[in-house]
């Protein structure tokens, strides 16, 4: 009993077992993290292409991956609306800018204040990674990232579009920690089926966006029900969330500029 | 216990000796991941992994635990285990490991796999405390499965994401309770397969910890 309670054996325990543990831990994150970095990124890949209503049902890894190959990534800057040079991002190819480590890189984010940062993101980036698809040549579906604050966390999301820059396609997240059947319904297929049809902005009155989510259920016979989205029930906060992130990204300090150069056809 | 036949260990914790029914010790994630089958035959399975290797890898270096910092060592042991299973589901299980989210992390927490470290791996065989273990992670298990059949049958109408009763929403018939979605369902779930334990096994109620005294009138002479 006695010669395992001294001073000295405690620490050699202590020490002997957070060295082993650490190892194993250490060991399991090396092992398994290329595993994992793919999972994220097919899982990435496999939003991108939902949003834009080309991902078929029930697709596995091969088929993900061949219809991803049509898609088109390019970089915009957000300031001006134009599309950028990888380059500008230090990067060879536009689909390896990883804007979400840009947006916690000074040199390629700014800081935006209160009144501006709707979506609470705190950081804007400089150039956004926004995703194209085309039919000979022909921009069908414009598909933007967007991202916001909801309840408990960042949404991360896409938002697709058609040509004429203002028709939504489809819209969806890929990560989100909101409450499980209740802010967690961002990803009821039922609820994400109303987006398709929607318009972002009525542009004959003004060219903010206009699309909104609304407390409970949209009026269909109202006109303004294209711009509108139900509301998810039980989950006011994370509506509101929604509802500024998105009017964030496709307002001013988002993807206005760029989708107004789009729809003149530049 | 220093009897009690393997097999009887294995199986006693599934219901005679039922971690949640009889100890009530890790109710909390049984309330958060019992909304599908699927999470909790995920659940149940880290669990009982974790219960299993941590009893193992503590009786085995019990004889050498220091008494003063052995609930620190047994936390350091779990903890390990934990993350190891969580980056093990992040790698092959990548979507469901999305729905569990923190309560993998949450099974350091679970009282269920430090209370067997504690109370019975710290005192018999490797051997024995590893079938301790899987034994009272299966118990933990039942339980999360008797909860999330009901719930996720009559919440939202599936099993194991088939559906089996076919929603309104769908143009079915079934109108899905939605409360059962929610926490408290899991209460009255869990309460009402302790109430069927122990009226089964009549041993398990425990003695009542007072009496009511005889209402008596005292005539004031």
């Amino acid at each position: 009993m006695s010669s395992k309670e001294t001073m000295g054996k405690t620490f050699t325990v202590a020490f002997l077992l957070c060295l082993v543990c650490s190892i194993i831990v250490a060991g399991s994150v090396v092992i398994l993290k290329p595993t994992q970095q793919a999972n994220k990124a097919l899982n990435l890949q496999a939003n991108i292409l939902a949003a834009a209503g080309l991902l078929p049902a029930g697709a596995d890894k091969t088929q993900i991956k061949a219809a991803f190959e049509k898609i088109d990534a390019r970089i915009v800057d957000l300031n001006t609306g134009e599309y950028v040079d990888p380059s500008v991002v230090g990067k060879q190819k536009a689909i390896d800018y990883d804007q979400r480590k840009a947006q916690k890189d000074p040199n390629l984010s700014k800081s935006i204040s209160g009144s501006e940062d709707i979506a609470s993101i705190k950081r804007r980036v400089d150039y956004a990674k926004v995703y194209l698809v085309r039919d000979n040549d022909e921009i069908k579906t414009i598909i933007l990232p967007v991202s916001g604050y909801g309840l408990w966390s960042t949404l991360h999301g896409f938002l697709a579009l058609e040509a004429d820059a203002n028709t939504v396609v489809g819209f969806g997240f890929y990560e989100h920690a909101e409450t499980p059947g209740l802010g967690g319904e961002v990803d009821n297929p039922n609820w994400k089926a109303q987006w398709p049809g929607k318009k972002v902005y009525d542009l004959d009155a003004s060219e903010a966006p206009k699309i909104a989510l609304l407390k409970g259920a949209v009026d269909r016979s109202n006109p303004e029900a294209e711009y509108q989205i139900d509301g998810l029930s039980g989950a006011t906060l994370t509506s509101r969330g929604v509802s500024n992130l998105v009017q964030y990204w496709t307002g001013e300090h988002g993807f206005q500029k760029y989708l107004q150069k789009l729809r003149q056809g530049v | 216990m220093s009897t009690a036949s393997a097999k009887q260990v294995l199986f006693e914790p599934i219901f005679s000796n039922n971690p949640i029914a009889l100890q009530i010790l890790g109710i909390c994630s049984a309330l958060a991941v019992t909304t599908s089958m699927q999470l909790s035959v995920v659940m149940g399975l880290a669990v009982c992994t974790v219960t299993g290797l941590a009893n193992l890898a503590v009786s085995l270096i019990r004889s050498q635990i220091p008494s003063n910092i052995r609930i620190i060592v047994q936390m350091t042991i779990i903890a390990t285990l934990v993350i190891v299973v969580d980056q093990v589901l992040r790698a092959y299980a990548y979507e469901l490991s999305k729905q569990l989210s923190v309560f993998v992390g949450l099974i350091i927490t679970n009282c269920i796999v430090m209370g067997r470290a504690e109370a019975f791996a710290m005192q018999n065989g490797p051997a024995m405390s590893f079938v301790d273990g899987v034994g009272n992670g299966l118990g933990y298990a039942v339980i999360l499965l008797f909860v999330a059949f009901f719930r996720e049958l009559l919440g939202s109408g599936k099993l194991f994401g088939v559906e089996i009763l076919p929603l309104v929403n769908d143009g079915g018939w079934y109108v899905p309770n939605g409360m059962l979605l929610l926490p408290p369902s899991a209460f009255f779930l869990i309460g009402i397969f302790i109430w069927i334990v122990r009226t089964w096994d009549k041993g398990q109620v425990e003695a009542p910890d007072y009496k009511m005294s005889k209402h008596r009138v005292k005539e004031a002479f």
